[in-house]
């Protein structure tokens, strides 16, 4: 584990062309992180997240990504994901190529690759068209010891997976609190493991069975204090679904878009000036 | 109490939350379906286990969340556990009694899309997609659905199928050993509608207040079949509503709260 800078970290790690998760169900979605991808100019990703959320929305919007790999693309509560649509339906700003699970499909996709395994297995009664999407990585198998028919799911080893978290500890050793989602899965899948936190304390207050990433598990934390909003970080600050809701017009047109990204992100620095200049710090 | 004033929303809430027994363990998900199980569980059914997929079971929240991770669910949960593990653990596993399903289509046979409107390469309408929907489809013991009923929604023929109904009728959905029933009911703005016993095609079962039959063809998109009894559906009760209201009221203004996040002084590098 080492100690970055958030922009050395994406410097040093995240190179275009690369698959990379940012993960956090809802919770914990490293926003900062995105938004330095941004910055840096990052193209060609290949996106992988559950729930693409607003942070792959800029993303894809500002012509970072290639390819995106999601089993839920919408802006939870709201409505559309407007820039994903945009760039599904027109190629705008750049064509994004699509692979397309449910939920359960990911999941068990994520904790294959976190297994070491090439891949995971569901049980599968019922067909949908999902499974026979051409790109779809799901194959059906016969159960050797019950005859079962199962579903296979190509495992998902993401090149980098980011993560927001609460704490890292002097040791390095990260925690996370509160909804999971698949970060554990995504994290133990991944070559590399870059994190965000809230705050660097010297040990945890924590019960034995807390989540806890090793420090020989993490590649790189960098120390951002907000840096999961407008998701949320439990126990410091709410998910701001106001600004969810706010989004929808934000994104709705590619200019006001551009705009909005031009204002709050490419013109500032970090995600501190991020937060003032949206007039969230107190 | 005939003249009580109610939406359409308002009566599809009040109806799905009836549908819902004391003690079930239902999954939930966000909008209509949320509203409705925190309406049950606050009314008639007070020990309704709800899962929602983000990792909390038995959550109790006092506002209804807006996304499905929202704070308030993992902060009034009996536990909060890993994604992969919701679906693992409970789903698969057989432990969850009810699924609660809305969809841009669905067919005859319950069959749902939440994919894509047109063309999958070249969609009209793309849809946010799948989520947790095929597998609570799949794995629920059975499933109850939330759509609003026109001929874009009840469509003969479904863009794209995102989850399993009865799949093409006539006991097909058995014969997959599909593990859950499937869709118990339907809950419409028109009334509500369940599948035939023999060739598992929806038909319509009840009916709200001054809502008609010619009305609820007329927004079907095949030639709807109707129950030979008919069940008049009684108006929400004003309990019912002022529940909901207060709901709805305590959300919207949890929602409007500013966020504000205090930052170390001086955490420049």
């Amino acid at each position: 584990m080492e100690l970055l800078t958030l922009a050395d970290a994406i410097q040093r790690h995240v190179r275009d062309g690369q698959s990379i998760a940012l993960e956090g169900f809802t919770h914990l979605i490293p926003h900062a992180a995105g938004h330095e991808i941004i910055r840096q100019g990052r193209r060609n990703l290949h996106l992988i997240r559950m729930t693409p959320d607003l942070v792959y929305d800029q993303m894809i919007g500002m012509g970072c990504a290639n390819r995106l790999t999601f089993s839920w693309g919408g802006n939870p509560g709201v409505g559309s994901l407007h820039r994903l649509r945009d760039a599904i339906a027109t190629d705008w700003p750049a064509p994004l190529a699509i692979v397309e699970h449910s939920h359960a499909e990911m999941a068990v996709a994520y904790q294959a690759g976190a297994s070491g395994l090439p891949c995971g297995l569901m049980r599968r009664y019922a067909d949908t068209d999902l499974a026979r999407l051409p790109a779809a990585p799901l194959r059906s198998i016969q159960c050797p010891f019950t005859g079962a028919s199962l579903a296979a799911v190509r495992a998902i080893n993401p090149d980098v997976t980011i993560l927001h978290a609460q704490q890292v500890d002097a040791a390095g050793n990260v925690l996370i609190r509160g909804i999971l989602g698949a970060a554990k899965e995504a994290a133990m899948a991944a070559e590399r493991l870059l994190v965000t936190v809230e705050e660097q304390v010297e040990r945890f207050d924590a019960d034995m069975n807390a989540v806890v990433l090793p420090a020989a598990t993490v590649t790189a934390v960098s120390i951002v204090p907000g840096g999961a909003y407008p998701s949320y970080a439990q126990g410091y600050y709410p998910r701001d679904n106001r600004f969810y809701i706010d989004w929808d017009d934000i994104s709705r047109d590619r200019q006001t878009f551009t705009a909005w990204m031009e204002k709050h992100v490419m013109s500032l620095r970090d995600h501190e000036e991020h937060l003032r200049v949206l007039g969230v710090a107190a | 109490m005939s003249t009580v004033d109610y939406t359409s929303d308002e009566i599809m809430t009040v109806t799905a939350a009836r549908q819902l027994r004391n003690g079930a363990v239902c999954f939930v998900g966000i909008g209509l379906p949320s509203a409705a199980c925190n309406l049950a569980r606050m009314t008639h059914a007070p020990d309704l286990v709800l899962i929602y997929e983000s990792g909390t079971v038995g959550t109790r929240p006092t506002v209804l969340p807006l996304s499905i991770g929202d704070s308030e669910l993992a902060e009034t949960a009996a536990a909060v556990i890993p994604l992969p593990e919701i679906f693992t653990h409970y789903l698969q596993r057989g432990r969850v009694d009810v699924g609660f399903l809305g969809a841009a289509q669905i067919d005859r046979y319950g069959n749902l899309n939440s994919t894509v409107i047109g063309d999958y390469a070249h969609p009209t309408v793309r849809l946010p997609g799948a989520g947790g929907a095929p597998e609570i489809a799949t794995h629920a013991r059975e499933v109850l659905v939330i759509i609003k009923q026109s001929p874009r929604t009840f469509v003969p023929q479904l863009d794209f199928r995102t989850s399993c109904g009865y799949l093409e009728g006539n006991g097909a959905r058995r014969a997959a050993l599909c593990p859950g029933r499937g869709p118990r009911a339907v809950i419409t703005d028109f009334g509500v509608l369940r599948p035939h016993p023999e060739t598992d095609e929806l038909q319509l079962t009840a009916l709200y207040p001054g809502v008609t039959v010619e009305a609820a063809r007329k927004a079907t998109g095949w030639p709807l079949q109707v129950a030979a009894e008919l069940e008049a559906l009684a108006p929400p009760e004003p309990a019912d509503l002022v529940s909901l209201r207060d709901l709805h009221a305590r959300t919207r203004a949890a929602h409007a709260s500013p966020v504000r996040i205090s930052l170390p002084v001086a955490t420049r590098r």
